[in-house]
């Protein structure tokens, strides 16, 4: 184990995330003040909070779209350089769109999506995880025609290729990815983030639902935290 | 299990081939283009039709169109190109595809190479390619067309940098396309000026070289800096 292991270093490496004194404005507004976080790998933070309450503006300063007015972000001690190559390596970011053309079908999206990660895979992976997210029948179906859950399986076939990819990005970063999803597909999700948490991955998670996860999440609520200023 | 799942998978290594991401971003645009044929084929029509508006508002004295006719096809070509701007990034913005983008495995400027030129294959090119029929309404002669063909050929690939440049800093502003024009407009006028140039030149039997040489340094240099101008903006505008 510990020798096949050596060879996969972003699987088995222990990661760290760590966030510190993060802080941002917005005009007069503070949607982020002074959050700290850390978590390690085989851990997932889930993200608590109001609507408005700067969970995708903490995603995204994860994801390095934002840079914070205060704090840094670390990630195994090193500061986070925005959208610098090795974070691009890192982080998979699943925003709260669903990053779909509405003018491709549902497997051109995915295969579009993968192709902007730079994994090359034989078609008939692709057709496994639109079958393994129940979008087989669908993945000629131009994605303004489907419907918002569908939509965001699109996003669980990429969570479900990314686990099967070697180069196995080691840092999740979702935005209500169980918006619109029914109760199989939030089974689904439950699922990939447990193997990509079971392979020493890291999640941070903004979401309503109690994930089946407990035990290996740490919860963080925005709410207490916010201080608006007039 | 997990053996047989990278079997299926064929690593790329992206980040020691940059290139790959220019060929990725020009040939998805190129695909979104091909789906919606609409939004190329109007820019072009809109430059026929602003060509053709002078001829007949001016009426057939035909010395003084062939004396107007390099800025007037250069001027509308700069305006239909203006047109397509604000689409550039606009979509991607919109869709949540641009922050995929910026988060892909590839550097962003060369992503953002690959869409310039998608932008030009899609736009400038066609419009360089029919230009030598519109100058036929203004009687220009057969070497006098050529010059004009080529001089928008090296031109308007100018013309889709600088204005990627603008399309990115307005992204996401309100009333962006009108800033966008103010914006870019006034940059467009060196390549205008060597543009028209260079078929006036042609006219009066001057060596036209050396203008577009000119044009052709302008897209070398543009073609160096742009890909990394963009870049930046977008983030700026992402944050």
């Amino acid at each position: 184990m510990a020798a096949s292991s050596v060879s996969n270093s972003t699987q088995t490496a222990a990661d760290t995330l760590r966030g510190s004194g993060l802080r941002l404005e917005r005009g007069s507004r503070t949607i982020i003040d002074n959050i700290s976080f850390g978590i390690a790998s085989g851990q997932a933070l889930i993200l608590r909070g109001a609507n408005g309450s700067g969970k995708t503006s903490l995603l995204r300063m994860l994801a390095g779209l934002t840079l914070p007015d205060a704090g840094v972000v670390l990630w195994n001690g090193e500061p986070l350089r925005a959208l610098s190559a090795t974070w691009r390596s890192v982080a998979l970011y699943l925003g709260h769109n669903n990053a779909l053309k509405d003018d491709f079908t549902a497997h051109e999206n995915l295969a579009d999506a993968l192709s902007i990660d730079g994994i090359s895979l034989e078609p008939s992976a692709q057709l496994e995880a639109l079958e393994k997210v129940g979008l087989i029948d669908r993945r000629h179906v131009l994605a303004r025609r489907l419907s918002q859950g569908q939509k965001r399986r699109i996003g669980l076939a990429r969570l479900w290729l990314a686990l099967s990819h070697a180069h196995h990005k080691p840092l999740w970063l979702l935005d209500e990815p169980t918006n619109a999803l029914d109760s199989e597909g939030v089974l689904l999700f439950t699922e990939l983030i447990g193997r990509h948490l079971g392979r020493g991955g890291i999640a941070c998670i903004a979401t309503h639902l109690a994930l089946d996860i407990a035990s290996r999440a740490k919860e963080m609520n925005l709410d207490s935290r916010i201080e608006v200023v007039r | 299990m997990t053996a047989t799942l990278n079997s299926l998978t064929q690593i790329d290594s992206p980040v020691f081939q940059p290139e790959r991401g220019f060929i990725v971003a020009m040939a998805r645009d190129a695909r979104l283009a091909a789906r919606s044929k609409g939004e190329a084929i109007q820019a072009l029509a809109f430059f026929v039709v602003v060509v053709s508006l002078f001829p007949l508002a001016i009426g057939p004295e035909s010395a003084l169109l062939k004396r107007i006719a390099p800025g007037v096809v250069w001027v509308a070509a700069l305006l239909s190109v203006l047109l397509t701007l604000p689409r550039m990034f606009a979509n991607d913005h919109a869709d949540g595809t641009l922050e995929q983008l910026a988060l892909s495995v590839y550097p962003l400027p060369t992503i953002v190479a690959g869409k310039i030129v998608a932008h030009w294959l899609m736009t400038g090119l066609p419009l360089a390619v029919l230009s030598p029929l519109l100058g036929l309404q203004f009687g220009l002669a057969s070497g006098e067309l050529a010059v004009l063909c080529v001089s928008l050929i090296l031109g308007t690939p100018v013309l889709s940098m600088i204005g990627a440049i603008g399309a990115a800093l307005t992204l996401g502003v309100r009333g962006g396309s009108i800033l966008l024009a103010l914006l870019v407009l006034p940059l467009y006028i060196p390549v205008l000026i060597f543009g028209a140039g260079a078929v006036e030149q042609a006219m009066v039997s001057i060596d036209f070289s050396a203008n577009l040489s000119l044009l052709g340094a302008i897209v070398l240099l543009a073609g160096l800096a742009v890909p990394f101008a963009v870049a930046a903006a977008l983030k700026i505008s992402l944050d």
